[in-house]
């Protein structure tokens, strides 16, 4: 499923909008995850525009694809997306963290249409897609199930243990990527506690790794049209990304992880993205 | 015996709690599709392996990890079927607690976890393999139901019922050939409804698991040769607890004492105490288990009776409390 020109245009224009509604609420909110929520941008529109059976009138439609944000910090970068494909009004979203507001930090599948998943705890968003995966394998159900990563998150065992299950179930109806944009709280991956070499450990544990660069919708079309047609196991994608991707004073500083903004760097944030 | 069950009071009593479980999952599995099981290396001591035989397709044995095994779980229940999952209580309520709780009871799944070797059950593997916290470690997780059958029997009805009762059930079952305190399954089980085992007016002795039947013995023991009257209440549920049943063991005998294969901090014995402290009536109250320690190492009936979990201990606890000074106070009935 090649994309037109036509197509990167508009997901490009998502892309943007995407990354305003980002420094919107984060605005708002008083803070978010920013720098994490900018970074998997182009992975979660490519999924949605181009990939995902989903019917955002009928969110419990038993037959569509589901989705696991493992990485749940980034919510900020998930919700607004869901809105604007209609699952509930973006207005909504002023009141993200607010006092009774259904918009935490990280997503509640109670609260919020269209999440799937209920995630914030790292390294165990694998485990429940495993669950997934498996669970539509014995319906004989054909929709898949798609799971990002964070990278830092790849420092918790149970990823590992879901590895492993992944494949020795040999889930090809599971598709992982991990947004390695690099950086967790502390500082650089390497250097809080190294993950590399990162795709050889993901070979060790039975997958097909396609590394990818995550800010390019084609390559990431691409790979997950490949993830689809694999046969022998389960694949993972991992997209090459950058942290704070969009807002140049953002971009690979660990600083962006999370922060707040107030009126002058909302407008300096958004003057940024149209560079 | 209920619909599709082969075995009978006779299978109960030559059967552990766990073997009854698989036979009764097996069943339960042949009436309903949705049902599949999992377990971490343990499916043969936990008797899931019955399952496992019977339904290979939707059994999912998830290695030496119980981590991931619950949030496996999470994702099959989300799936739309209902997990029945199996390891020893202690690596389900400590190492995999976290996945217990924000996995499963946070988004409210419908998964039935069946944990085994609960309490000193398993006496001689020592610490490691107790689990004296579980009742207290899930009793402070919102939405779940907490059940400490008595027996194999009371264990096969809580199976069955926990099927059809929404959101996550954690069902504690031992390991050992415990004998029988229920001569049939049916004495209407209902999930969150205490049974009474032991009519009484004296005392209440309100248990769980295998202190059931241990205190019916001492009840007959102590009205024999005592003339004592003791109730004997079987609180099978730790959560949602039956408050009325304590409520009228105040009321009706004033004197409680609770026992439990747990430490004496969080379990039925805090659940109890909670509703006495909350009933504005005087109660001589005692709670019996593990003293807030690490259980010694041994064969479990060493252990209970050193811990005064059996009938011997019973009997001298009952005379202990009868024989304090507590006096009735002539108001009592115009109280809070």
């Amino acid at each position: 499923m090649t994309i037109s020109d036509q197509e990167i245009k508009e997901m490009e224009k998502r892309a943007k909008q995407l990354r305003e509604d980002i420094i919107d609420i984060t605005y708002w909110a008083g803070g978010a995850h920013i720098g994490g929520a900018l970074s998997m941008v182009e992975i979660l529109v490519t999924l949605y525009d181009k990939h995902l059976a989903i019917d955002p009138g009928n969110p419990d439609w038993e037959d569509r694809d589901r989705v696991v944000l493992s990485k749940g910090h980034a919510g900020v970068g998930y919700v607004p997306l869901l809105a604007r494909k209609g699952y509930f009004d973006f207005d909504l979203l002023k009141d993200f963290n607010k006092f009774k507001s259904p918009f935490g930090m990280h997503p509640d599948s109670l609260k919020v249409k269209g999440v799937d998943v209920s995630t914030g705890s790292l390294g165990h968003g694998l485990s429940m897609a495993v669950g997934l995966a498996l669970g539509a394998r014995y319906k004989k159900k054909s929709w898949y199930t798609y799971c990002v990563l964070g990278d830092g998150e790849c420092n918790e065992g149970s990823i590992w243990e879901a590895a492993m299950a992944a494949s020795h179930f040999k889930l090809t109806n599971l598709i992982t990527f991990v947004d390695r944009n690099k950086y967790s709280v502390d500082g650089p991956t390497e250097d809080v506690m190294g993950i590399e070499p990162f795709s050889d450990k993901w070979n060790a544990f039975g997958f097909i790794v396609k590394e990818v660069d995550g800010h390019s919708f084609p390559a990431l079309s691409d790979a997950i049209e490949a993830a689809k047609n694999e046969t022998s196991g389960p694949v993972v994608i991992i997209a090459d990304t950058l942290k704070g991707k969009g807002v140049d004073f953002m971009e690979d500083d660990v600083k962006w992880h999370y922060g707040g903004l107030d009126s002058d760097v909302l407008v300096e944030a958004k003057a940024s993205l149209n560079k | 015996m209920a619909e599709g069950l082969t075995w009978n009071v006779y299978d109960a009593n030559t059967m552990t709690q766990a073997d009854i479980y698989g036979e009764v999952l097996c069943a339960l599995g042949e009436k309903n599709p949705d049902i599949v099981g999992l377990s971490a290396d343990l499916a043969k001591s936990t008797k899931i392996g019955k399952f496992a035989e019977r339904f290979p397709e939707r059994f999912f044995n998830a290695g030496v990890a119980e981590q991931n095994m619950f949030g496996m779980a999470a994702g099959l229940a989300k799936a739309g079927l209902i997990p029945f999952v199996s390891t020893m209580a202690v690596f389900t309520t400590m190492r995999a607690a976290e996945q217990v709780r924000t996995d499963i009871c946070y988004q409210q799944l419908n998964v039935k976890i069946i944990a085994t070797h609960s309490g000193i059950s398993f006496g001689q593997a020592g610490t490691t393999h107790h689990c004296t916290e579980d009742l207290g470690i899930m009793r402070s997780l919102a939405n779940m139901t907490i059940i400490a059958p008595s027996d194999g029997i009371e264990t096969a009805n809580a199976v069955r019922e926990s099927v059809d009762y929404p959101g996550p059930v954690y069902i504690r079952i031992g390991r050992g050939f415990e004998p029988n305190c229920n001569d049939s399954d049916d004495y209407g089980f209902q999930i969150g409804r205490a049974v009474e085992m032991h009519p009484g007016t004296d005392i209440t002795l309100i248990c769980c698991g295998i202190t059931v039947l241990q205190a019916v013995e001492a009840a007959k023991h102590l009205k024999e040769n005592d003339g004592l009257s003791v109730r004997v209440v079987n609180m099978h549920t730790i959560k949602p607890l039956d408050r009325e049943a304590v409520l009228s063991a105040i009321q009706d005998t004033r004197r409680i004492i609770t026992f439990e294969e747990h430490n004496v901090l969080g379990g039925l014995g805090t659940a109890v105490a909670e509703v006495v402290a909350a009933s504005g009536k005087a109660c001589a109250f005692e709670q019996v288990g593990i003293p807030d320690c690490y259980c010694l190492v041994g064969y479990p009936e060493d252990l209970y009776h050193h811990y005064q979990l059996n009938m011997d201990g019973m009997v001298q606890k009952v005379r202990e409390v009868m024989g304090r000074d507590f006096e009735d106070d002539e108001d009592w009935e115009d109280e809070v």
